[in-house]
């Protein structure tokens, strides 16, 4: 409903709950005036509506500052009003005090026992497992500007297949994700799922998170990285663990159908950039656009996936995304271009 | 003791030895935490055993500021006056800078003991 919505009026989607749980805003249109803290507490990318045991560790921590900030808060307006409404005035050694014991041992107490919740909470919410022991599944991921390339390691750590911007998880199983960078400082926030963590160019940072709740969450990318950096989002798939196995089956074996599609596709020079499995087409440089159709978005959360959408990127991808590596093929005849997006929008 | 720590020392040095005192701390620690870490010196010694050794300075830190502050409190002439102690005098420097010292004392000891806190909880080196 929202996606249709979005596909009319044509503009970039910008806000997380767009993409994912359909709905979720609209029932909370009426709080949003009531009381507007409150809306954004659930939905596809928010930290307070956790789906795992670390973003439960940060709503956690968040909703305890914020109930010691708000009682502090109300001690300090009260200290307010009592000393606006009082007539006599205090010793100053009794001023003295107050200012000893609340502005000073108080604040000083209250740190103290914040800082040492936070650090003990520390690993609930980043938990560390050794390399060796783990087998778990890995999955790497690397922050392209300004996009994601999601690759599925093997057993071997040999990549089984590439995929952009969309990572699929099965509900339940912890997964290692390997962060990487080719040149710029990226940051890798599933808010639903875990805390973020940066991606540095030559290093490969690892980031354990686990779904218990299956799902579509948003995730970003959460440091500054260009001018699409608010442009640059992915889709992750909480699956059940039979869906998730049969998927991965599929996407194994997934090929692109439709000769004519194709054909342009590959006339017009996409495959340089772009690989669709089983085809031709196995460019590195961009986004693999195997099973495109099946994706939440256009340009790694920019537009929703309408064959419109395709087309309007690839005329003008610079429209869409400032800055966005793909040059623009606004010189393709307007059929071929409709025939290539209506092909890329078919593919499962 | 009023003798034994001369009141030559009560100087604008006084003034810098709890917060040096913090800042080598806050050096000391996380220099030998992060050497640990990254030269993987876990098989040759325990973190446990660093987790220990780094409590003992924390403690000498503590006790220093302790040192420093009790100078302080002396030089303030223990309290027999209060601020802002802002007369155009010998004394009123000299108290004036005794306060100031034991308030940066104080808040020496509170940084020494946050910084400190980590050292409780870190389990392990990541990686």
């Amino acid at each position: 409903m929202n996606d249709d919505r979005l596909a009319a009026s044509g503009r970039p989607i910008r806000s997380g709950p767009s993409l994912g749980r359909h709905g979720v805003c609209r029932r909370h249109h009426l709080l949003l005036f009531v009381f507007p803290p409150l809306a954004s507490c659930s939905g596809a990318q928010s930290a307070l509506d956790p789906a795992g045991p670390e973003a439960a560790g940060v709503a956690t921590l968040f909703y305890t500052m914020l109930i010691g900030g708000i009682v502090i808060w109300c001690g300090v307006v009260g200290l307010l009003f009592y000393a606006a409404r009082k007539r006599r005035a205090h010793s100053t050694k009794s001023a003295g005090q107050l200012v000893l014991w609340g502005g000073a041992v108080f604040p000083t107490v209250v740190l103290a026992a914040l800082l040492t919740y936070a650090v003990w909470l520390m690993p609930v919410m980043r938990p560390w497992f050794q390399d060796d022991a783990s087998g778990m599944r890995r999955i790497e991921v690397t922050g392209e500007q300004f996009w994601w390339r999601v690759r599925y390691l093997g057993e071997d750590s040999g990549p089984v297949f590439e995929t952009a911007n969309e990572v699929r998880i099965p509900v339940g199983e912890r997964v290692v994700f390997l962060l990487k960078s080719p040149d710029v400082i990226h940051s890798f926030w599933i808010p639903v799922l875990g805390g973020k963590m940066d991606m540095i160019p030559g290093r490969e940072n690892r980031l354990t998170l686990v779904a218990e709740k299956p799902g579509t969450y948003r995730g970003v990318c959460a440091e500054f990285c260009g001018p699409s950096h608010a442009l640059m989002a992915f889709t992750v798939h909480a699956m059940e663990p039979r869906a998730y196995e049969a998927w991965l089956s599929a996407r194994k074996n997934s090929s692109g159908a439709d000769a004519e599609g194709l054909a342009l596709f590959l006339r017009h020079g996409c495959a340089a950039c772009h690989a669709i499995s089983g085809t031709e087409a196995r460019g590195t440089i961009g986004p693999d656009l195997t099973a495109f159709g099946e994706r939440g978005s256009v340009g790694a959360g920019s537009l929703a996936n309408t064959a419109e959408h395709i087309a309007r990127f690839i005329r003008y991808p610079d429209g869409v995304k400032p800055e966005v590596r793909m040059p623009h093929f606004s010189m393709l005849p307007d059929a071929d271009v409709e025939r290539i997006a209506a092909y890329l929008k078919g593919l499962r | 003791m009023k003798s034994f720590i001369p009141r030559e020392v009560e100087t604008l040095w006084t003034l810098f030895t709890a917060p040096t005192v913090w800042a080598l701390h806050f050096v000391v620690c996380y220099a030998a935490v992060a050497i640990f870490c990254a030269k993987g010196l876990a098989e040759e010694i325990t973190f446990g055993t660093l987790r220990f050794a780094l409590g003992v300075f924390t403690l000498l830190a503590l006790a220093m500021i302790v040192l420093s502050a009790y100078l302080a409190w002396r030089q303030w002439g223990f309290g027999s006056g209060d601020p802002p102690h802002d007369a155009a005098t010998r004394e009123d420097r000299k108290y004036f800078q005794g306060f100031a010292t034991l308030l940066l004392s104080g808040l020496s000891f509170v940084a020494v003991v946050y910084a400190a806190i980590p050292l409780i909880f870190i389990a392990e080196c990541q990686r």
